[in-house]
């Protein structure tokens, strides 16, 4: 737990806005922790083998247990408030599906407590419950009871269910016949159409085909956008920044940031390119001279982050200092979301004096495709390295697209270009987006 | 639905709350809750009313287990029917004809069949009960419900092959000229004892056997040994009377005492032992729902 709270966020503020006036805690977990017995996953307890395990060395046995135990979660405390959307994110084994099932109930917790107001039903997979044997309507029937749909319910539903799914031909047909897609449609079918006043989901949306998932994402934003709290694990970053309020990054057991989506999700991912953990805010702080911050000046939209002009814009960088520093080099770079080194430069020989000192470049245009990009900036007092810092929040270019509208014809610049037609009959002239200004 | 509203004065007004509570339906079906989530603790927490909140779930486990049941076998339902008739007439042959085991003056059809029904219900509930928290691993670790609708969705999916099989016992019992008693409004007695009975030790040989795996392949021999210790095959006159007090802890002999009695009125009306095992059941199920517990908190780590 190192990096702090990040205020304040500006893409998710239109999303934050309205959910501002709601602040009632549906979700309130205090110290949440789960420790488990390594290795009782693997061994599948045979009687045969605890024996042999007494026989053996009847004291060791007795004490095994004790022993080989480890923390999954540690010390978790957080909050949830009513119909905000909670990402999770993290490695593998961070803890975020330990901390969902705690959440689900599917397990309970070893220390701490949390309480939930309302319905909860958990998502943890697709086709919880489908029986091979069963129809669709049977599967349909079974799956919606377990997953928390009264019997009334599935049955004033059971139409809009087969419809969305797309299988109204095969409803009585066993699900064992079924093509993988038409299983997975009735299947997030079932779970598409709870109404749960809560909703915790584990990284379900990554099935289906794109136009299915598509029509998934859509319905589960009806849901977030009906005032539902929802609590999302993903791996697919930018669903999370899509659908996302808050994001809580989890490692190794315990909650390592939470803040406003984008910028969780930016950090994570700079730390995750990198291959190494941010450093932490306070070493940072600690050098002679490090970097506080990054903004867009001259712009007309209020919101220092995002480009959202192709004309000139100035780009202001502060660092502080401790001291008078002499030959100091700072570069800078620009990345693009694919971790592409896009732009990069050094300046030499600058003098930095106590205090805050501003970095300014000026660019007569920043034609870059839009979507979130990231600035790492660095310090160094001859071959010294002073500071080395991933920007936070990222960058994101929201300008319009000068570009072709099928995705596999863009490229990396979003070059504004005047286009004209020379007939030679009449000479006529058609433009295509506007020049610069 | 279960929520309260005061009536309201106009009919406007309730056409509004009429229009508000449609719109409110999805989410208004469930009452306001607050879950608590907490280590486990205590000795036992029985939750029922949780557990009746999941009646349909235990309804649907149960529909499921009948459908599948009947839709893998070729042919299906006649099963039920078939199973304990020809085991019946192997008991008839063997025991009866064969080796002439008394049957208390009752027709061999009849003194065998009235034992195989509550028998044959009883052995498949404590088998299905063993397996089923296992067979359902994959549901446990993935959606929350009360444990407990497991092992009594097991004891229960077998009651309809009971009533079936129960049909089949009156119109043989008929059939042999023999007119049940009045004391046949007692058989739900016996019935809920030998459901209580499954139900106590199959909450202990579910739980057992998501700890060790092995318990499902011993149960059978248990089943095995405990109908050769009550009396299906021969009837309990048989057993030397400084035995009975121990032959009488046996449930499943009071049930199938009972059975023969209620239904044709030949035998001992039971007595002060079956009360005796009553309470032993009783006893087994609250012991039973302990240890259920304590495993269960540990079966969504574990299986």
């Amino acid at each position: 737990m190192n990096v702090g709270t990040f205020e304040g966020s500006n893409v998710a503020t239109f999303r934050t806005l309205k959910k501002d006036f709601m602040a009632t805690a549906v979700i309130a977990a205090e110290g949440l922790g789960k420790r488990y017995v390594r290795g009782t996953v693997e061994a599948r307890g045979m009687l045969r083998d605890s024996i042999m395990r007494f026989a053996r060395n009847p004291v060791a046995a007795l004490r095994r247990s004790k022993q080989e135990t480890f923390w999954a979660l540690k010390d978790v405390s957080l909050e949830v408030k009513e119909g905000e959307v909670l990402g999770l994110i993290g490695r593998n084994g961070a803890g975020k599906t330990t901390l969902l099932k705690i959440l689900s109930r599917i397990t309970r917790p070893t220390t701490g407590h949390a309480e939930i107001r309302g319905h909860v039903r958990s998502l943890l997979e697709v086709g919880t419950g489908f029986h091979g044997e069963l129809t669709g309507r049977e599967n349909t029937y079974f799956s919606g009871s377990l997953l928390g749909m009264k019997k009334r319910e599935i049955d004033r539903k059971l139409d809009e269910i087969i419809a969305f799914a797309e299988i109204e031909k095969f409803i009585d047909t066993p699900v064992k016949h079924y093509s993988s897609g038409m299983y997975v449609r009735l299947a997030f079918a079932v779970a598409a159409h709870l109404e749960p006043e809560i909703l915790l989901v584990d990284e379900v949306l990554a099935v289906g085909d794109i136009n299915f998932q598509k029509k998934c994402l859509g319905k589960m934003g009806d849901v977030a956008r009906a005032g539902r709290t929802v609590v999302l694990v993903s791996h697919q970053m930018n669903q999370m920044r899509r659908l996302c309020d808050r994001v809580v990054w989890v490692d190794g057991g315990a909650i390592r940031v939470i803040g406003a989506a984008h910028e969780v999700v930016s950090a994570y991912e700079l730390a995750m390119s990198r291959g190494a953990d941010l450093r932490s805010a306070e070493s940072r702080s600690r050098q002679r001279a490090h970097f506080v911050g990054w903004e867009f000046a001259n712009q007309e939209v209020e919101q220092p982050h995002i480009l959202s002009t192709v004309g000139p814009v100035t780009l202001k960088i502060s660092a502080e200092s401790t001291e008078e520093i002499d030959r100091v080099t700072h570069g800078i770079a620009l990345y693009n979301n694919d971790r592409q080194l896009i732009w990069g430069t050094a300046q030499y020989g600058l003098s930095l004096s106590p205090g805050r000192n501003e970095f300014s470049y000026e660019f007569s245009s920043l034609p870059l495709r839009p979507g979130p990009y990231s600035w790492l900036l660095s310090l160094f007092e001859e071959h010294e390295e002073l500071d080395m810092w991933d920007a936070v929040p990222e960058m994101i270019v929201a300008t319009e697209s000068f570009q072709h509208p099928s995705d596999e014809w863009c490229g990396t610049l979003n070059l504004p270009a005047r286009f004209s037609l020379t007939s030679p009959a009449k000479a006529t002239a058609s433009s295509n987006g506007s020049g610069l200004t | 639905m279960a929520t309260t509203t005061t009536p309201p004065s106009s009919a406007s007004e309730s056409l509004h709350a009429a229009k508000a509570a449609a719109e409110a339906l999805p989410l208004a079906t469930h009452a306001p809750v607050t879950v608590r989530i907490e280590p486990p603790r205590g000795l036992l927490e029985l939750r029922l009313r949780e557990l009746w909140e999941y009646r349909e779930l235990l309804y649907f486990f149960v529909w499921r287990d009948v459908k599948v049941r009947y839709k893998q076998t070729v042919i299906g339902v006649a099963w039920v029917i078939l199973q304990p008739l020809m085991t019946m007439g192997v008991f008839t042959i063997f025991f009866g004809r064969l080796a002439k085991l008394p049957s208390e003056g009752l027709p061999y059809p009849v003194f065998y069949f009235a034992a195989l029904v509550p028998w044959t219900y009883f052995a498949q509930a404590l088998t299905n009960c063993t397996t089923i928290v296992v067979a359902n691993q994959h549901v446990i670790t993935k959606v929350y419900f009360p444990r407990l609708v497991l092992p009594l969705a097991a004891v229960c999916s077998g009651l309809l092959d009971f009533v079936i099989g129960f049909a089949v016992m009156i119109i043989l019992t008929l059939s042999f000229g023999i007119h049940p008693p009045a004391t046949v409004a007692l058989l739900p007695v016996f019935l809920l004892l030998a459901v209580a009975t499954a139900l106590g030790v199959g909450l202990w040989t579910s739980a057992l056997n998501a700890l060790y795996r092995d318990v499902a392949s011993i149960v059978p021999f248990i089943v095995q040994f405990w109908m050769l210790a009550s009396p299906v095959a021969y009837p309990s006159s048989l057993v030397p009377e400084r035995w009975r007090w121990l032959y009488g802890l046996n449930p499943m002999a009071g049930v199938i005492d009972g059975f023969r009695w209620a239904l044709t009125g030949v035998g001992k009306p039971p007595g002060a032992q079956m009360a005796a095992s009553a309470v032993a059941v009783i006893a087994l199920v609250i012991a039973g729902l302990i240890f259920f517990q304590r495993v269960e908190g540990t079966v969504a780590d574990r299986v």
